[in-house]
């Protein structure tokens, strides 16, 4: 027993040291590892801070302060007339309400009518349906310039070219929405549906009352990305619209380039107007943002 | 499913969906043949709304048009510029977020953030950035002796000062899709691989690589798709011009110009059209792709 037990300790031992010595570089290895990933990263993060900084930074300075060489990397006093003076100068004010207007009816618009279209096609038999189907996901392969051209002449022929109708109607509906809403709604379990049938709730009900707060995530996924192409849409307001009054702020903004001149501190703020609301929607709910991009993406 | 279908429920359907199909019939699904009627107009009176004589003269006039080829040369240049280094840069941060627990949605957040932004704005903000006087970009060049480059005014630039934007501005969605993928990875590959005493080294050439290959495959024809619609960026980089000496007119600016500036709508059409088979082509590649190696 004794010789056994005598043989067998140092094999042990010499076991979990090599053990221990795997472990440490193992570790070594991994903690150096990170700490690149977290430099790396940081300067990264930078990079992609550094222009939304320097934009905010810039609407704060004086005129000379803003072509300081070396550049003034922080005002002293913060010039908030700046934005004052952006508003005076170009109608910022009327193009801010344009595009709230424009973004918000477009947005409910097209929650409506995708809503009750993607309930039908999770929750209803109808002849053709797959058929239907299939054909609105292919219309999703062309791209939206080539439908530019048909649409302006479209609406001019209803004589809608240059009003708020021309940058809404179009964007009343949305076969990406339908889609997301379609597969979110079909994991709503059927027998859900059922009961709701055997309780005497029609559709209607049963989709606004029990589908709809079910789904609640998905909604406010589609209705955000929906909010952010809104605002940020660009040039097809600004092929429809001639009247300056009636422009969205990227429009107003792209024409504001010519209309400030040199006055750098001034186009910052108003691209910081444009900019602000998005990014704040984007702080507060930007797990809905991401859950939305992701399942676009892998949707292909 | 629920029960059969009927007349009745295909009535009901029809209601529930007449909104949306409306919408989607009169703004995206007629103008695609509309489109493509379009650019057989041989003559047409816009104020008539008659075409005289239908024709292939459209495609003749582009395929002729100098500017038509620059905008495909200078396209193509803008894809290739973008989607590798984008992927490269994407793919690398990615894995860094994958790697790291502390702080790694707050690194996210931040990324993503130019998503979400006006590219309008951050178009204009970068043109302020690349200014040849004033600009940060040249400063932060002169640190380290760089004479003064005149990013947006000079062609030689132009198409770079464009390529670099845009890759700032779509590392975001890129790192997004990278993530998913990465997350789909099943843990237990890194388990097994462990006890068989695969270093992370292998164990990142032989399972991360292999099993994010359909993601990046994804994500580069996602890329090329999307850089080959860019427009927004280029006129409000350059100040509503293509580029000094039209160094950044891209397919879809040439389309723009012909129907907006110029009025010659069969003309754009048939611009519209060529952009859409080469899209199309990208589409085809990917879905064929997806079919054949992607089961998930």
């Amino acid at each position: 027993m004794e010789e056994i037990k005598e043989k067998d300790q140092p094999i042990i031992l010499k076991k979990r040291s090599l053990d221990k010595t795997v472990t440490i570089s193992s570790e070594k290895n991994e903690l150096i590892l990170k700490s690149f990933a977290y430099i790396f990263l940081t300067i990264g993060a930078l990079t992609m801070l550094i222009p939304f900084l320097w934009m905010v930074s810039t609407s704060l300075k004086t005129p000379a302060e803003a072509v300081a060489m070396p550049p003034v990397w922080w005002p002293n006093v913060l010039r908030f007339d700046n934005y004052v003076r952006a508003f005076e100068v170009a109608p910022f004010g009327r193009y801010f309400l344009n595009s709230v207007l424009i973004t918000t009816v477009s947005t409910l618009g097209e929650l409506v009518t995708t809503i009750l279209a993607a309930f039908a096609f999770s929750k209803m038999n109808f002849y053709g349906k797959n058929i239907l189907f299939t054909g609105l996901i292919a219309t999703m392969m062309v791209p939206s310039e080539l439908l530019i051209i048909p649409n302006y002449l479209t609406l001019s022929r209803f004589g809608l070219i240059n009003t708020y109708s021309a940058m809404i109607v179009p964007y009343l509906a949305s076969v990406f929405s339908v889609f997301m809403l379609k597969q979110n709604f079909e994991s709503v379990p059927n027998e859900l549906y059922y009961a709701a049938k055997v309780d005497g709730s029609s559709d209607f009900n049963f989709l606004w009352t029990i589908m709809v707060p079910l789904s609640k995530s998905a909604i406010v996924a589609v209705t955000i990305l929906k909010i952010i192409g809104s605002w940020n849409a660009f040039m097809w307001p600004l092929i429809v619209t001639n009247d300056r009054l009636l422009r969205p702020l990227p429009v107003g903004l792209q024409a504001f380039t010519t209309e400030a001149g040199t006055h750098f501190e001034l186009l910052m703020a108003a691209s910081t107007i444009v900019v602000a609301p998005m990014i704040v929607i984007y702080l507060f709910l930007q797990r809905y943002i991401i859950m939305g991009v992701s399942k676009a993406g892998i949707k292909g | 499913m629920t029960e059969k279908a009927t007349m009745k429920s295909t009535l009901k359907a029809l209601l529930y969906m007449a909104p949306m199909l409306s919408i989607i019939f009169t703004f995206n699904i007629y103008p695609i043949f509309r489109s493509f009627m379009m650019s057989f107009y041989a003559e047409y009176n816009f104020f008539q709304n008659t075409v005289g004589r239908y024709g292939l003269d459209n495609f003749q006039e582009i395929l002729t048009d100098d500017q038509f080829w620059l905008a495909i040369r200078n396209t193509f240049i803008f894809v290739l510029g973008v989607v590798p280094t984008s992927i490269i840069i994407s793919l690398g941060i990615a894995l860094m977020l994958n790697k790291i627990k502390l702080l790694s949605s707050f690194f996210r957040s931040i990324y993503f953030l130019p998503f979400v932004t006006s590219t309008v704005a951050i178009s204009i903000v970068w043109s302020w950035i690349y200014h040849g006087r004033y600009g940060l970009m040249n400063y932060f060049l002169s640190q380290f002796g760089v004479d003064p480059i005149a990013f947006i005014t000079s062609p030689d630039y132009a198409m770079l000062s464009l390529v670099i934007m845009a890759v700032w501005r779509g590392l975001g969605f890129n790192i997004i899709l990278f993530l998913v993928g990465l997350n789909n990875i099943d843990e237990n590959y890194y388990a097994a691989a462990k006890i068989d005493g695969a270093r992370e080294m292998n164990r990142f050439f032989h399972i991360t690589v292999p099993l994010l290959g359909p993601t990046t495959f994804l994500v580069s024809v996602m890329g090329v798709i999307n850089s080959f619609k860019v427009f927004d960026e280029v006129y409000a980089l350059f100040q509503s011009r293509p580029g000094p000496a039209r160094s950044a007119l891209t397919v879809v600016y040439y389309i723009f110009q012909k129907f907006y500036e110029e009025n010659q709508y069969g003309v754009a059409a048939a611009a519209g059209i060529v952009l859409f088979l080469i899209i199309l082509v990208f589409t085809l590649i990917q879905m064929a792709f997806n079919k054949k190696f992607v089961h998930y």
